[in-house]
């Protein structure tokens, strides 16, 4: 079984600022850090390998060369090799366009090791877009299961997975046929802690880089900006709503005063 | 070639014969697309035994509904709905389609998105279209600030984008309104599908259900800790409310995922919201501002969430909520004349 997992670095969107007279993204505000569900989605990789006691997990990641770390991290976690695509006609990139390098990556690594599994996790938190999974599925002409909450079976020899897929009011129970992508929700596993021969082999890891030239086959039109067909037209603060009248006093005439307010609005309460 | 597509889609996602709130929005915001731009508004319907729902998709809005009604579109699946649709939209060509931000709606919108070779928006908040161009402008909020990013796809064809659900308005239905029905035929065949829903489960037991609460208490990262948190949940039983929160909340694992309001979690539109040591950056805005009547509590005066709200209270939570609590039970005690819950 080879996993290949998709893995993205991103600013720690807890931590970055926004530069109030320009609007824009002061991205040295903000540490970059492994996309929270990308690692939820090897930490998933490394459950099968020991559940089917036998595997390869590798991991895949687009962008600049500092996304070495996240690879590293990857490492730590329990994936066994690393690819960076790094080059600049990626650069700028939209969902379409990310989607392609990276099919191409996965098509180039399945050339040498047939890939069984993709992993994602369900979004990157700094777009939220959970469009990449589907797209790179679509791609390779396999099943896509999103939004999965957990993976109950992987049966080898008939080459079929038993998954369980989040829905708005509960889940759905999928089989699915191998070779498939997963992208996967925060619940589906938790984080374990690291054994100290990972941070020691993580530590001293090189990833394989590639540059657009390492790709067969790349249509160069369908790369960075000039393959993303969606462009930001204009960043704006949102219209102020209506509102915002504040409470005037000490806390305590504060407080007698929205149980005043609320009195009046009962109904709402009532309101069934 | 982009003179082709003409025309405004919504992808009508149904559940067990029942359509999504969100696609009878669509059918709203996607009425005033198709009335600026002088051109029909159509519903893409797809499932079993589903085509009396076209009615209903009428009445809403739509001037014509596409229906595929087909064993195999049962239940959804990406391979089979994907298909449907790109078959659809390659021999029709809508210039604009909007599909639901739900599960499945994403799902679908991207692999349709990548087949057609076109952009798509997620999670959209608000929609607008620059008639001379015939653009669509699809706004979403942006890294993580209080900032908004309109998305604009020149020159590809069609426009997709997925809308959050509870965002844009329905229209009143009229049941009188007429429309056309199209039936399409379909090729798909059973076995040729890779995925297999082999059961459905409801969680019948899931206690939080913020998307239907009428009272939501929610708090955020300025409760401090863990500890202090436990105040939004006395102040929400006190008064029989349902207990929200912010990512950082969530991500900080006080609150389950399942209880987040905001872009990332659930939008809500209950009649009371207190947003409580919240300081309201946009994607919580989103997923809140359309509550009824929103009590914001919090120590900096300058926090954001004060905008939105109805009424403000500058203030140390720690202090303010467990005066709420006693006044709430007070009032509670003395029964009739103050009766929250």
């Amino acid at each position: 079984m080879h996993i290949v997992v998709c893995v993205k670095q991103v600013p720690d969107t807890k931590i970055i600022k926004i530069n109030p007279k320009t609007n824009t993204l002061d991205r040295r505000s903000a540490p970059a850090i492994l996309n929270p569900y990308d690692a939820h989605a090897v930490q998933e990789a490394v459950k099968i390998k020991k559940a089917l006691g036998n595997g390869t997990i590798s991991v895949l990641s687009m962008g600049p060369p500092q996304a070495v770390a996240v690879i590293k991290k990857s490492i730590e976690i329990g994936a066994d090799r690393g690819f960076l695509i790094s080059d600049r006609a990626f650069a700028g990139a939209d969902t379409l366009a990310t989607s392609y390098a990276l099919s191409k990556a996965l098509e180039r690594i399945s050339k040498d090791m047939p890939v069984d599994l993709v992993i994602c996790g369900k979004h990157a938190i700094d777009g939220d877009t959970g469009q990449v999974g589907p797209g790179i599925a679509r791609r390779l002409d396999i099943p896509p299961v999103t939004n999965v909450i957990e993976v109950a079976e992987v049966n080898e020899s008939e080459k079929t997975i038993l998954i369980k897929r989040k829905i708005t009011d509960g889940y759905e129970l999928i089989q699915a046929q191998i070779p498939c992508l997963l992208t996967v929700e925060k619940e589906i596993n938790s984080i374990e802690y690291s054994p100290m021969p990972n941070m020691i082999k993580a530590a001293r890891y090189e990833p394989v880089i590639w540059s657009v030239n390492d790709l067969e086959e790349v249509d160069r039109t369908q790369l960075g900006l000039k393959g993303s067909p969606t462009i930001v037209g204009k960043m704006f603060t949102p219209p102020k709503p209506e509102g915002g009248k504040r409470l005037e006093g000490n806390a305590d005439e504060q407080i007698q005063q929205l149980i005043e307010l609320l009195n009046d609005k009962k109904e709402l309460f009532a309101g069934k | 070639m982009m003179d082709e597509y003409r025309g405004v889609w919504v992808f009508i996602e149904q559940n067990d014969g029942k359509i999504e709130g969100v696609s009878l929005e669509l059918l709203g915001a996607g009425r005033k697309l198709a009335d600026k731009l002088e051109v029909p508004l159509s519903g893409v319907l797809l499932g079993y035994e589903i085509k009396s729902l076209s009615r209903e998709v009428i009445a809403y809005g739509a001037d014509q509904v596409y229906v595929i009604d087909h064993e195999v579109m049962k239940d959804y699946r990406t391979e089979s709905y994907m298909k449907a649709v790109i078959n659809l939209a390659e021999k029709y060509k809508p210039e604009i389609f909007l599909y639901g931000a739900t599960s499945n709606g994403k799902d679908l919108a991207s692999a349709v998105a990548t087949d057609l070779s076109t952009g798509l928006t997620a999670d959209t908040t608000m929609l607008d279209v620059e008639v001379e161009k015939r653009l669509l402008e699809a706004s979403r909020p942006a890294f993580g600030g209080n900032i908004m990013a309109t998305i604009l796809c020149k020159k590809h064809r069609p426009q997709m984008a997925t809308v959050r659900p509870k965002v844009m308005k329905a229209m009143d239905p009229d049941p009188d309104r007429h429309g056309e029905v199209i039936e399409e035929p379909i090729t798909l065949k059973e076995d040729e599908m890779r995925t297999k829903v082999i059961k459905i489960v409801k969680d019948v037991t899931k206690k939080v259900n913020l998307a239907e609460a009428h009272v939501v208490v929610a708090g955020g990262k300025g409760m401090g800790d863990l500890q202090n948190f436990q105040l939004i949940h006395e102040l929400a039983d006190t008064i029989g409310a349902t207990v929200g929160g912010t990512r950082d909340v969530v991500e900080a694992g006080w609150l389950p995922h399942e209880q987040q309001v905001g872009q990332t979690g659930e939008t809500i539109t209950p009649k009371i919201y207190f947003a409580i040591g919240i300081s309201g950056a946009i994607q919580h805005v989103v997923g809140m501002k359309n509550s009824e009547f929103i009590i914001a509590i919090n120590k900096d005066p300058q926090a954001p969430i004060f905008d939105v709200a109805t009424y403000g209270i500058v203030g140390d939570a720690l202090e303010i909520v467990p005066k709420l609590i006693k006044e709430f039970k007070e009032a509670r005690e003395r029964g009739g004349e103050m009766s929250y819950v």
